[in-house]
């Protein structure tokens, strides 16, 4: 199993060689409340590190989604369109946002890693 | 501010009991929403919900002719409101604004009104300085107040106050329930059958605790409050109404008395008979949209050609309908069902158009 990091923004990201597959994180989804829409960024889409290319829509309001790392959207989940409240039930899992081909993999190992965002969920 | 410079309501240990998330609204520590929000607005809908509300201000008005007295200052006919009955008013300021909108209920010694959280104490104090001698405005700022809404509500209040059952929307009484001295009135802010009952704060807890033992009962938050307000497309003071709106624009000309309109001898009436006569270059309407993705308050509003239109004041997911629903203030000359209004959401253009009010209809015990 490949492993998981995190950013300060409550996203996950899985690496699989050059590509990185983006979501939020189960503490996310319980802080937005109930998903009703989200917006996915147009594959190709050129991306900086921390710029917003996706919006995840709550009940309550709506939320910048970004690119963790700098790259290329290379693929969106079509199953976010058809049923946004996947986020709610899966959202480490199924409910992934999109996959980057990232421009440096090797920025992966910046990222915080599970003990990392334990405690920074721990600590708000 | 922090956790502990908020107020609480009486319920607030039975929140915290109850896994609510708590929030800061106008000061008080509330519940945003205990299950979630999308859960609570449907079973409001399908069974009952209750909501505490003690962060409004109840407030009783006595003395002689304390409701001419208050006429003054509002726009409703309140000396023609007879005892055990309520009506939704309006109180004005000098240039015919809302100061804040209320309920007032006869109950028959004395007057009942019911500001909401945030004006409460502009509320009073406005009020207060039109009262001459001998009429007095007790405010009641701390005791409970509980919205039990839904179409199961009237039977499961019925159980233990079957008094209750027999009222009728916008009756209101004071009733002791095993030894707990309550007013209740069959009325609400969700578009659905039910009552708001006033409990001394003391009492609250085990009140509420006794209506909880029905499990078609359960907790809702300010989250579901504000979806079913939305969707019944009743207007949130602060957010659609505020001091500088006109009753007419807001399409709160009902709650102007018929007897009230022939002299507009109230504070402000100069003012709002004008923007009556010569008609509002704005309405408040409702707007449906395409897709799923919520036009939400701030959203400016535009005709195909870019002319700027208004602006949305609420907007959001309809749980019951399924689709984004909005308010917006919107030229009068665009403000008939059916025009075709775009909103600019991150910079695409989202298609809506004017909806009736309300989105869901109304379902009162008339």
């Amino acid at each position: 199993m490949t492993e998981t990091r995190f950013t300060q923004d409550h996203e996950w990201i899985r690496l699989d060689g050059a590509e990185a597959i983006i979501g939020i994180t189960d503490h996310a989804q319980s802080a937005l409340g109930d998903v009703v829409f989200v917006e996915l960024p147009e594959p190709g889409r050129k991306v900086a590190a921390a710029e917003a290319c996706a919006v995840v829509e709550s009940v309550k309001a709506a939320s910048d989604i970004y690119a963790p790392l700098a790259g290329v959207v290379s693929e969106t989940n079509p199953a976010l369109t058809d049923d946004p409240a996947l986020v709610n039930k899966d959202p480490e899992g199924s409910a992934w946002f999109f996959k980057i081909r990232l421009d440096d993999p090797s920025a992966f190992a910046t990222l915080m890693d599970a003990d990392a965002y334990a405690d920074l969920v721990k600590s708000l | 501010m922090s956790d502990s410079d908020l107020l609480t309501t009486p319920l607030d240990p039975l929140h915290r009991q109850s896994g609510a998330r708590m929030v800061d609204f106008a000061g008080y520590a509330m519940p945003l929403q205990y299950q979630g929000i999308l859960a609570e607005h449907l079973h409001c809908r399908a069974e009952a919900a209750l909501f505490d509300v003690s962060h409004m201000g109840q407030a009783i008005l006595t003395g002689p002719d304390a409701a001419t007295v208050l006429e003054r200052v509002v726009t409703g006919d309140i000396a023609g409101l007879k005892a055990g009955r309520q009506r939704y008013t309006l109180l004005t300021n000098e240039s015919g604004g809302i100061v804040d909108d209320l309920m007032v209920a006869n109950l028959g010694a004395a007057l009942l009104l019911v500001f909401n959280a945030g004006r409460k104490h502009i509320d009073a104090a406005h009020i207060r300085a039109i009262l001459p001698p001998g009429v007095t405005l007790e405010t009641q700022f701390d005791r409970a107040l509980i919205a039990l809404q839904g179409p199961s509500a009237a039977d499961i209040l019925a159980a233990i106050a079957p008094a209750a059952g027999t009222m009728r929307f916008m009756d209101a009484i004071t009733l002791d329930i095993g030894g707990v001295s309550t007013t209740i009135t069959r009325s609400g802010y969700t578009g659905e059958d039910g009552f708001e009952i006033g409990v001394p704060a003391t009492a609250a807890a085990s009140f509420v605790t006794e209506l909880l033992a029905d499990p078609r009962l359960h907790w809702a938050g300010l989250g579901a409050r504000d979806s079913l307000r939305l969707e019944a497309g009743l207007p949130l003071y602060g957010q659609d109404i505020d001091a500088t709106t006109s009753p007419i624009e807001a399409g709160l000309g009902f709650a102007i008395g018929k007897r009230r309109r022939e002299s507009w001898n109230f504070l402000g009436g100069a003012a709002m008979r004008a923007v009556h006569d010569h008609g509002p270059t704005r309405r408040l309407v409702g707007l449906s949209a395409e897709g799923r993705a919520p036009v939400r308050a701030g959203a400016r509003l535009q005709n195909r050609d870019g002319l700027l239109l208004g602006q949305v004041t609420s907007g959001g997911f309809a749980p019951s309908l399924q689709e984004p629903i909005a308010l917006a203030y919107v030229r009068t000359d665009h403000a008939q069902d059916g025009t075709e209004i775009f909103a600019d959401l991150r910079g695409r253009l989202v298609r809506l158009h004017v909806t009736p009010l309300p989105f869901i209809p109304h379902r009162y015990h008339r």
